[in-house]
């Protein structure tokens, strides 16, 4: 079976997930030609296993964002009956848009995916999962680290054509981000802080930690609420971010069923509260009973002697 | 040209889920409300006619019980008000809700369309662009504000570097995130008034839409999978110990 795929990146390349859609698709016996919009990491993905083409599409709409735009230059070379594409916020939007074109279903943040087009996503939040049937050509997102990737070793041609589309917004003004510190739905470890951090000062422990380990940081929504200086895009829960990384690490956040819903999925799970009743402790893997005062200092020792 | 609003109800977020013999168990859900994303939708929806006049329709697509969040959001300030009656969503796919919605905006006469990023229930994320599609229009996603700007409109949308202000004229699509504005609550005359409004009821049907068979079918709804308990440790001196585990176990640090 031809599968679509959709390269997901950043300015800096190819994200992960790229990799793990070509392995999905390999998992139900498909074949890959990766698109890469605007030419984006057309190298790295002719390297991943199981890619027989990589098609790197340039045209003036890549330079600036508009989901649809992007998915009518795209559209023109894609084939065959799945189009698969990474279920972050860009992803989705293309995803949604190539679907809408092509007359479609689309289906989105899949995390099961099997032969027949049997796909299973969580909903509400990850309350609940659903398992549905799909018959005929379909576009579908896969949620980031829920399918394993394709190794290296491949060697596809990449060809180049120049697509364009029209793109209807411009952009007036870029505002960067307040810090340079990496964006939760990007890390592979997360240490998030809640209210019970007693002050959005006290997130500089966090930020800390963040350093030695890679990490990004994140809060909850109460944090968010009540403190104008964590902003929203810090946010991980139902109204927030959601995330699957390797690692989370929860800190003074008590668990609610909000915040539950947005990294319950997390590979592992630490969490840090005084309180030994908390909610958190329901998802955690490990717990551990304790102030962030008296616990954030010897985590940053311990990890010092890494 | 009024400007349309995507309304969607859903179980509350703080609402428990329960799955009964294979379907999520929709009458066990405790409060329904309309979507978070969509609050803030709205919230911008009225703030743009405030500032530069015109009306405000909110249409919605499901079962009897959303009309309640229809007279709901007419307590805050919509004008008008569309409810395109189904019976159940499971048995729709994107291609026919978006068909459905994009027809209810052309019957309002609607070319300016507010709506939230995805819905709380299904979170998909795919209706605001597939309508914009459909439309012929621009969607501008991970929106927090809009606000008019000459002919066109102003919009503020999330970036990976930061944030972008971005220029786009009607048909235009506005898919919300949080937004930064306070979200409005109803005051007693506006929910006086609101019992008074007319619901406009239509049918796909009615829409000049045919349903056909959907292309993708419920298999079942299932509880999210359990996780092994983890272990809980007593006191910071165990933070080497799970750092420990955290290495050699879990290989992640």
């Amino acid at each position: 079976m031809d599968v679509t795929v959709i390269a997901d990146s950043t300015a800096d390349g190819l994200t992960p997930v790229t990799a793990q859609l070509v392995g999905a698709a390999a998992s139900i016996g498909g074949t890959s030609t990766v698109l890469c919009p605007g030419g984006v990491g057309a190298s790295e993905a002719a390297s991943i296993s199981g890619v027989s083409k990589v098609i790197s599409v340039e045209g003036d709409c890549f330079g600036t964002y508009e989901g649809g735009a992007w998915a009518t230059a795209l559209n023109s070379q894609a084939s065959g009956d799945l189009v698969l594409a990474a279920a972050s916020p860009r992803g989705r939007d293309i995803a949604a848009s190539l679907a809408a074109i092509r007359e479609i279903p689309v289906i989105q943040d899949a995390t099961g995916l099997e032969a027949g087009m049997v796909v299973t996503r969580p909903i509400y939040s990850g309350k609940a999962m659903e398992t549905s049937n799909v018959s005929g050509p379909c576009v579908i997102t896969l949620r980031a680290n829920a399918f394993d990737s394709a190794p290296e070793g491949g060697n596809a041609d990449v060809n180049t054509v120049n697509q364009t589309a029209d793109v209807g917004l411009a952009v007036k003004e870029a505002i960067a981000k307040a810090s340079e510190r990496l964006d939760v739905t990007e890390a592979d470890i997360i240490i998030s802080g809640g209210r019970g951090m007693g002050e959005p000062s006290n997130f500089s422990h966090l930020n800390e930690v963040a350093d030695m380990i890679g990490a990004a940081v994140g809060a909850s929504r109460a944090a968010v609420d009540t403190w104008d200086e964590i902003p929203h895009s810090m946010q991980v829960g139902q109204t927030g971010k959601t995330v699957t990384p390797s690692l989370y690490i929860a800190v003074g956040i008590s668990g609610a069923i909000q915040h539950l819903a947005g990294m319950k999925t997390s590979k592992y799970i630490v969490a840090i509260n005084k309180d030994p009743d908390a909610p958190i402790f329901g998802v955690a893997d490990y717990g551990i009973v304790a102030t962030w005062e008296d616990a954030l200092p010897a985590l940053k020792s311990e990890l010092a002697k890494l | 040209m009024p400007i349309g609003v995507l309304l969607k109800q859903v179980p509350d977020t703080t609402a428990k889920i329960g799955v009964s013999g294979g379907r999520v168990d929709e009458s066990a859900v405790s409060k329904w409300s309309m979507s978070p994303y969509d609050e803030y939708a709205l919230e911008s929806a009225l703030r743009v006619k405030e500032s530069s006049g015109g009306a405000v329709v909110a249409i919605t697509c499901g079962p009897a019980r959303a009309a309640k969040m229809l007279t709901d959001a007419a307590a805050v300030g919509v004008d008008s008000l569309m409810h395109v009656q189904i019976g159940s969503q499971d048995s729709l796919d994107s291609t026919q809700i978006q068909s459905i919605l994009a027809a209810a905006l052309e019957r309002a006469g609607c070319d300016v369309v507010f709506c939230g990023k995805q819905a709380a229930d299904t979170n998909g994320g795919s209706t605001g662009p597939g309508v914009a599609m459909l439309m012929d229009a621009s969607c501008v996603s991970h929106v927090s504000e809009v606000s008019a700007d000459g002919g066109g409109y102003l919009a503020l949308r999330a970036s990976p570097s930061g944030d972008e202000r971005v220029h786009v004229s009607a048909p235009c699509v506005f898919a919300f995130d949080k937004g930064s504005e306070e979200l409005r609550r109803p005051n007693v005359r506006g929910i006086m008034m609101a019992k008074k409004k007319v619901i406009e009821t239509v049918s796909p049907g009615d829409l000049g839409v045919s349903m056909d068979e959907s292309r993708v079918t419920l298999v079942s709804h299932s509880p999210p999978p359990e996780k092994p308990p983890g272990q809980k440790f007593e006191g910071a001196d165990s933070v080497a110990t799970v750092v420990g585990k955290l290495r050699d176990e879990a290989n992640v640090i």
